[in-house]
């Protein structure tokens, strides 16, 4: 937003912010200006007199900590607070956070006021430089892009057309009212009623965020909302501006509304180049990262807020910005990271955001008990009519179009869903806050848009979910990732191209071909580190699929008793089932077993230092289920080891190498990723025949390449886990899995 | 086509457009495809499919090519292949491809969902015997995996295998280690698949084919 069209008394308010916890009864403020005051007269008494103090032992300087105390503690509460509403199980049940949250900044504001201090306002500059680019960039990174795409147009329809439906009808019909004599508001002219339209008919992404989070609605209709609610800042953004102009003129021409069109693209294109080019840089960057793991999450974060400001700077769309990197980066920025980047990224989004909503809406509530208030009951009432019946009919009107040219239509249900999840919040109220005092109307407006905000908020957000449960609207689908789901997602994909090629018809499923063919040729060629840019879409599935259940299997440590009857290979493939003596197993096992011992030794000597990330005290746990599901891995190897029939008559000479079968994918045991990887390689040379095992066993060489196997798995495993030294190897780079 | 073809071939249109719920416009350009297609023959051949450019980069290529000359494909009850098919025999092919009507009932969606997840079965089948063992379901793997080089080739099994073992666990829980799991039936398949919206998703958009700017595809 308009960050440009801050006015002074933006800074002053921030030291406002800062007066007032002057005020607030903290114990030690009493006596620091008394200190002050002491000090200074000290100073003159030994000018005259030289009588020397004693040396402070304990002395209170508050004025040297005062700022970031101050801000600390403001986050502290809101944090306490939002933990609080946690502990009552009814209460978060039935009312969404956001709802509470605002009521405890009415509370807070109610209390600064009664002390007889101004409370805060929520400050413009630090809403959309501090608060806002956490919410959504986090948004943006996580964006489900599958469903984003195919639903794009829809989208685009809503957020453009729908946005530009709700400042027209609602200015124009507010204009209306106010030519009537008995309102009283006979002064607002056209223009200033269009700028509060605009500036009311946005919807807001951070309120829409909360609310549906906790409703757990069908994919597409959270996409749909999620999406419109993202995309019409750039709207928003140009309205805004368009009308603060016009409005100061007083006049608009023809050609001011054709350079308003143009000024449109400009902003909405422009946010999204600026965005993809760090977008691109930082997934360029991210390919030299291998060997400083550490700072990878800070160039993801840097990056996107460096492109945030930049769009802000040129007065383009930053949201739009935020979103354009978030996404461009995402796969390339994937491949190249190791695992542990990536869950900092996700977790320090997932709190940032988490900091930044509960703040918001805090000062939300504070601001409103601040901010100074124009009450008009017929203005503001009608306000929140229009509101409710733009939306509708936008809606409508829009689904009734739109549906035209969808495969799959949207249902009544889904309209509604649509209709009344219209949520505006803060993003609203930081536009009417940046309005120049000159606007006669402006207390009015404010006051307006926080009815209207609270409106949204509280009604609409306490009632959705019993109304989702009323209309028995499709929920999200549970699905774990299934890996038929993916083969066939994928399948369908090339049949579907391969159809519309048969068909002569360039196509959706054609031109995405295109792109994921550029892509592969020549994008990831620069952008992805080390050779992994060849690797197909499926194969990476498959890998993280396999990662994420080890680790899963290590974090939860719990070791599956072997269940009697679970499926594995063996019901698959028949085959004659030969054994060993027991006595010789028994003996294997024995060997294994004392070797993974020795390992656990080596485990605990591991030197901590700034570059790894291994907690002394964790790292012993950790090791510990490793090694007890390593040691169940290779009992588990064994059996079917010694189970399947050999291929070969005689052991090869010179290597010795001992081959178990691909997969180990059993549920709920999963494999493990090198294992995966090493054993792969093992299996080259029987390419051409089944997967064979070797059923004999001869003496002590076969017991210590067992052992060499058994401990080279274990350091693969535990590498895999770990953050990788200088000499990577491929297992490090494993994508994951998204969220 | 002259005018004493197509004053035939309307009625013949209509009866098609009855039997399988396309439009007389989406037959017409259909119609005109296969004849491109086909260089104005009567029926065509796999090499005629085979040499269409689009179909060059796609991993598939061979069973797509093969599911139009699967009679099972064609809503016959044989099983085998043909060498040639007539236009009919290519519409048949299509109907799998249409979109799902506004407003339809439950069960004609459900009918609709197994008619499009049969094709799907019917291309993985290839011994046409009622299930994809393991085997087959191999060959369907590394083939989607065909272009993706050497890696490709090595995890192609091992992903198959994983997907085999998915489909036993979650159709027939637990099983006796000497119990024997001989393939995916055509229930398992429906049953793994239950959360695919088969029917929103395998669709083409047969009334935009503008025949003006169709590829011949024989411009080689």
């Amino acid at each position: 937003m308009s960050v440009h069209a801050l006015r002074k008394s933006a800074s002053s308010s921030c030291s406002n912010i800062l007066v007032v916890f002057v005020g607030i009864g903290l114990p030690i403020e009493a006596s620091a200006p008394a200190y002050q005051s002491h000090g200074t007269e000290g100073s003159h008494l030994t000018n005259i007199t030289n009588t020397k103090k004693a040396f402070p032992v304990l002395a209170v300087n508050y004025e040297h900590v005062r700022k970031p105390f101050e801000i600390a503690l403001w986050i502290l509460l809101a944090l306490l607070m939002k933990l609080g509403f946690h502990l009552i199980p009814r209460l978060s049940a039935v009312v969404p956070e956001s709802c509470l949250l605002i009521v405890v900044g009415l509370l807070v504001g109610g209390l600064i006021k009664v002390i007889g201090e101004e409370p805060p306002v929520l400050d413009s500059q630090l809403f959309f430089l501090c608060l806002l680019p956490p919410i959504i960039l986090d948004a943006g990174y996580f964006l489900p892009i599958r469903p984003f795409t195919e639903n794009v147009g829809t989208i685009l329809v809503f957020a453009v057309i729908g946005t530009l439906w709700n400042a027209f009808f609602m200015g124009g019909l507010l204009y209306a009212l106010c030519q009537i004599e008995s309102v009283g508001l006979s002064g607002v002219d056209l223009l200033a009623c269009l700028l509060f339209g605009s500036i009311v008919s946005a919807v807001d992404p951070v309120a829409v965020l909360a609310v549906f989070e906790e409703i757990h609605i069908n994919e597409l209709v959270h996409i749909l909302v999620f999406g419109e609610s993202l995309l019409n800042d750039a709207v928003t953004v140009v309205l805004y501006n368009l009308f603060e102009e016009f409005s100061k003129v007083g006049t608009v021409t023809v050609l001011d509304v054709f350079l308003g069109v143009v000024c449109f693209f400009v902003v909405s294109l422009g946010g999204v180049l600026v965005g993809a080019i760090y977008g691109f840089l930082a997934a360029f960057t991210s390919r030299f990262t291998s060997h400083t793991r550490v700072i990878e999450p800070l160039f993801v974060f840097l990056y996107s807020y460096m492109a945030y400001l930049s769009s802000e700077m040129f007065h383009l769309s930053g949201i739009m910005a935020l979103i354009a990197c978030g996404v461009v980066m995402r796969p390339y920025v994937e491949a190249n990271i190791s695992h542990k980047s990536y869950t900092t990224i996700k977790y320090f989004l997932k709190m940032w955001s988490s900091v930044s909503e509960t703040l918001i809406f805090i000062f939300l509530g504070v601001s409103t008990v601040a901010g100074p208030h124009a009450w008009n009951w017929t203005f503001v009432i009608t306000t929140v009519i229009l509101c409710l019946v733009s939306r509708v009919l936008g809606v409508i009107g829009l689904t009734f179009i739109i549906n035209k040219f969808r495969i799959v239509k949207l249902t009544k249900k889904d309209q509604f869903i649509v209709a009344y999840g219209g949520l505006r919040g803060a993003i609203a109220f930081s536009l009417g806050y940046l309005l120049s005092n000159s606007h006669q109307m402006r207390n009015l407006f404010l006051t307006a848009i926080i009815t209207v905000i609270f409106f949204t908020v509280f009604v609409q957000g306490m009632t959705i979910r019993p109304l989702v449960e009323l209309l028995a609207v499709k929920k999200k689908k549970e699905s774990k990732p299934s890996i038929n789901e993916e083969i066939h997602t994928e399948f369908l994909d090339h049949l579907l191209t391969g159809v519309e090629g048969v068909c002569g018809h360039y196509g959706h499923y054609h031109w995405k071909e295109k792109l994921n063919r550029f892509n592969k040729t020549y994008v990831k060629r620069w952008l992805i580190a080390g050779e992994n840019f060849k690797e197909p879409e499926l194969i990476a599935f498959y890998r993280k699929m396999e990662l994420k259940q080890a680790i899963m299997m290590v974090e939860s440590g719990q070791l599956p008793s072997v269940l009697p009857s679970t499926i594995s290979m063996q019901n698959i493939q028949p085959r004659a089932i030969p054994r060993v003596s027991k006595k010789r197993e028994e003996e294997i096992r024995r060997i294994l077993r004392a070797n993974l011992q020795n390992n656990k030794q080596k485990m605990r000597s591991r030197s901590y230092s700034r570059h790894t990330l291994f907690d002394a005290d964790e790292e012993d746990n950790v090791s510990e289920v490793r090694l007890r599901k390593t040691k169940m891995e290779m009992e588990r190897r064994m059996s079917h080891y010694l189970t399947v029939p050999a291929n070969r008559e005689s052991p090869r000479p010179g290597v010795r190498r001992v081959s178990f079968p691909t997969v180990h994918f059993e549920q709920p045991s999963p494999p493990s990723t090198p294992d995966a990887v090493s054993l792969e390689e093992e299996e080259e040379e029987e390419v051409p025949k089944r997967p064979s095992l070797k059923a004999d066993i001869e003496g002590p060489r076969g017991n210590a390449s067992d052992n060499h196997q058994g401990e080279l798995d274990y350091q693969r495993l535990a590498r895999c886990l770990s953050d990788p030294g200088p000499n990577k190897d491929k297992e490090d780079d494993d994508p994951f899995m998204s969220c | 086509m002259g005018a004493s073809q197509s004053a035939g071939t309307e009625h013949e249109f209509q009866d098609l457009a009855d039997r399988t719920g396309f439009s007389l416009e989406q037959i017409g350009n259909i119609n005109k495809r296969f004849r491109q297609l086909s260089n104005n023959e009567e029926t065509l051949s796999r090499e005629d499919l085979a040499s269409i450019p689009a179909l060059d980069n796609n991993p598939i290529r061979a069973q797509i090519i093969n599911a139009f000359f699967d009679k099972r494909n064609l809503h016959q009850n044989e099983t085998g292949t043909v060498q040639e098919i007539g236009f009919e025999e290519f519409l048949m092919v299509m109907t799998h491809f249409r979109p799902a009507a506004m407003g339809i009932t439950e069960e004609e969606r459900e009918n609709l969902r197994r008619d499009k997840l049969r094709f799907l079965f019917n291309m993985h089948d290839t011994d046409s015997d009622g299930t994809i063992n393991l085997e087959e379901y191999r060959r369907v793997v590394e083939e989607l995996l065909s272009k993706a080089g050497t890696i490709g080739q090595e995890t192609a099994k091992a992903i198959a295998d994983a997907a085999m073992l998915e489909v036993a666990s979650t159709t027939r829980g637990k099983m006796e280690p000497d119990e024997f799991y001989e393939g995916i039936t055509f229930e398992n398949f429906l049953q793994i698949l239950n959360t695919f919206d088969i029917e929103t998703r395998m669709h083409v958009r047969f009334l935009h084919m503008d025949t003006a700017t169709l590829r011949c595809g024989k411009s080689k």
